[in-house]
């Protein structure tokens, strides 16, 4: 067998997109935007390099983190975050139950099912350090903006996700319930909420865990938290101090997503 | 089955003493702890000044609208920025994430003992870490400016788009490997034959996924001056200009719903 044979029957996967010219044009167009995103930062290539070497001395600051000299700014801001998560998302969860059942099609009527969809949509395309500005100024200063800001945010999380479970829910078992004359209250408690539950325990959990990843950082805008603690390290260059609070922050997620997991795996 | 006599009638319950008992066990902690995490925040909290929120909401609304339409022509350079950073970012990290991935599998990783667990703990450091927190870093180390946002946001997504394309590889179907390896093929190839054409719709879909995330925190990178929108954002709101805080908010919300549109609409076209 000559070569030229060979070499006509050797076979390549199909392409990704069947269509050539959609394919063409497709890749036509990211390198035209490639060009002009490249094209159009402005890079001071020169501070880089000058600060390279900070970057450096951050990093051999991971080696020999400072837990000791600012401890009780450290432990006040960490103990801080940790309540503003537990009540936060205590709070959330309460008042998405409501706002849940309010979002599910199948349970609510037309104004009410538009107005939570309206209060869900809204909580969740604002990301969460900007509506900390907003209750910072409402609320001033501290913990409590923060603590309002993660609870919007659990609202618009866990109501989503509880009204897409509810909506998802076996008929049958409601319609049973209605059946036998039961009321609106009682096909909620014995029609859906054995149906939702577990999920809704587990990703409750989760939020928990979400929430302490968050309230980590909006205390950079001034709701509270060790996001300020952080904020100041850097600002003052204390890049030893810094890697410590990072260092906490990671081993507390680390945790706090083993437990939720955890929790998760049992309820599920 | 908890059942219990009781003057010769059996009653039924639930759940047996046992269970009951650590129920209510947790839910007393719970509320312990509520209750301390509360008192925390209280101490911690101004309440004269957090007991005015419905004036200052007020005083805020009246300052707010109307939004000064005007202000949006300084506003188109700084989209543009955010976009970028979004999706050079997205696109910086998938070109890391993507061997990682293959490091951290179970059943692509070349060594169990040392390499899985390094890239893994890649992931979690990458994942722990809000882009917010990232930029902060970033900017004190090369500036301020769209350089510091795009290595921000690709740092926070190596973990995302590794995390969740390493367990894919991981749900893979181990028998079209294996045909490949039957016709004598190389471990890269069985990679790109095997393995490769099973991931791909996930991972674009991941990819995109993500890249509409990024969308909604470059918004914000600005704050601690990692360039976009966001620097826009801070310097009104120091201003005190809330009418122009107004018109960021609407161009934001607009773009964040462009692109969860975007997005949902490719996903959809590939799965």
């Amino acid at each position: 067998m000559s070569t030229a044979a060979a070499a006509s029957r050797s076979w390549r996967p199909p392409p990704f997109i069947a269509n050539p010219w959609l394919r063409r044009g497709m890749w036509l167009g990211v390198l035209a935007y490639l060009a002009l995103a490249i094209g159009s930062l402005e890079i001071n290539w020169v501070r880089v390099a000058e600060g390279l070497e900070r970057g450096w001395r951050f990093i051999s600051a991971f080696a020999r983190p400072n837990f000791t000299g600012r401890w009780g700014e450290i432990s006040a801001g960490i103990l801080e975050s940790l309540a503003m998560t537990v009540t936060a998302t205590a709070i959330g969860v309460a008042l998405a139950v409501p706002v849940g059942l309010g979002a599910a099609r199948n349970l609510a009527p037309l104004p009410v099912y538009l107005f939570c969809r309206g209060l869900i949509a809204l909580s969740r395309t604002f990301q969460e350090v900007i509506i900390a500005i907003l209750f910072v100024k409402m609320f001033g200063f501290g913990p409590l903006a923060g603590m309002v800001t993660l609870v919007v945010g659990t609202i618009g999380f866990n109501a989503k996700l509880l009204a897409e479970d509810i909506e998802s829910a076996d008929p049958a078992a409601m319609e049973a319930i209605r059946a036998t004359g039961g009321s609106w209250g009682q096909l909620i408690t014995y029609g859906v909420q054995p149906q939702v539950m577990p999920r809704f325990t587990g990703l409750a959990a989760y939020r928990l865990d979400i929430n302490f990843r968050e309230s980590s950082v909006i205390g950079i805008v001034g709701a509270g938290g060790i996001g300020s603690t952080l904020n100041t390290a850097f600002d003052r260059y204390e890049f030893e101090t810094a890697a410590a609070i990072l260092l906490v922050i990671i081993v507390i997620v680390m945790m706090a997503e083993y437990s939720s997991g955890h929790i998760r795996r049992r309820f599920q | 089955m908890p059942v219990t006599e009781r003057d010769g009638v059996k009653v039924w319950r639930r759940r047996d003493r046992r269970s009951q008992f650590s129920i209510w066990l947790g839910w007393f902690f719970g509320t312990l702890l509520f209750v301390q995490a509360w008192r925390l925040v209280s101490e911690h909290t101004i309440w004269d000044f957090a007991l005015d929120a419905p004036v200052q909401a007020w005083d805020l609304m009246v300052r707010m609208v109307p939004p000064r339409w005007s202000y949006i022509d300084s506003l188109w350079r700084p989209m543009w920025d955010t976009l970028n950073i979004a999706t050079l970012g997205t696109l910086l990290s998938i070109a890391i994430a993507f061997p990682i991935a293959f490091l951290a599998a179970r059943n692509t990783t070349p060594g169990l003992v040392f390499v899985r667990p390094a890239a893994l703990l890649m992931i979690v450091s990458s994942r722990s870490i809000n882009s917010l927190i990232w930029a902060l870093l970033l900017v004190t180390v090369v500036g301020p400016g769209v350089l510091a946002g795009i290595i921000a946001i690709a740092l926070r997504s190596i973990g995302f788009i590794g995390k969740l394309l390493y367990e894919a590889i991981e749900e893979t179907d181990r028998v079209q490997v294996e045909a490949i390896t039957a016709t004598g093929a190389s471990r890269p190839q069985q990679l790109t034959y095997g393995v490769l054409p099973q991931i791909m719709p996930a991972f674009a879909g991941i990819s995109v996924y993500r890249w509409d995330i990024n969308i909604r925190e470059s918004t914000v990178l600005g704050l601690v001056g990692a360039g976009g929108i966001g620097l826009q954002l801070n310097a009104s709101v120091s201003r005190l200009a809330w009418n122009e805080v107004t018109v960021i908010f609407i161009v934001i919300f607009v773009t964040v719903i462009v692109s969860e549109w975007v997005s949902a609409k490719v996903r959809h076209a590939i799965i």
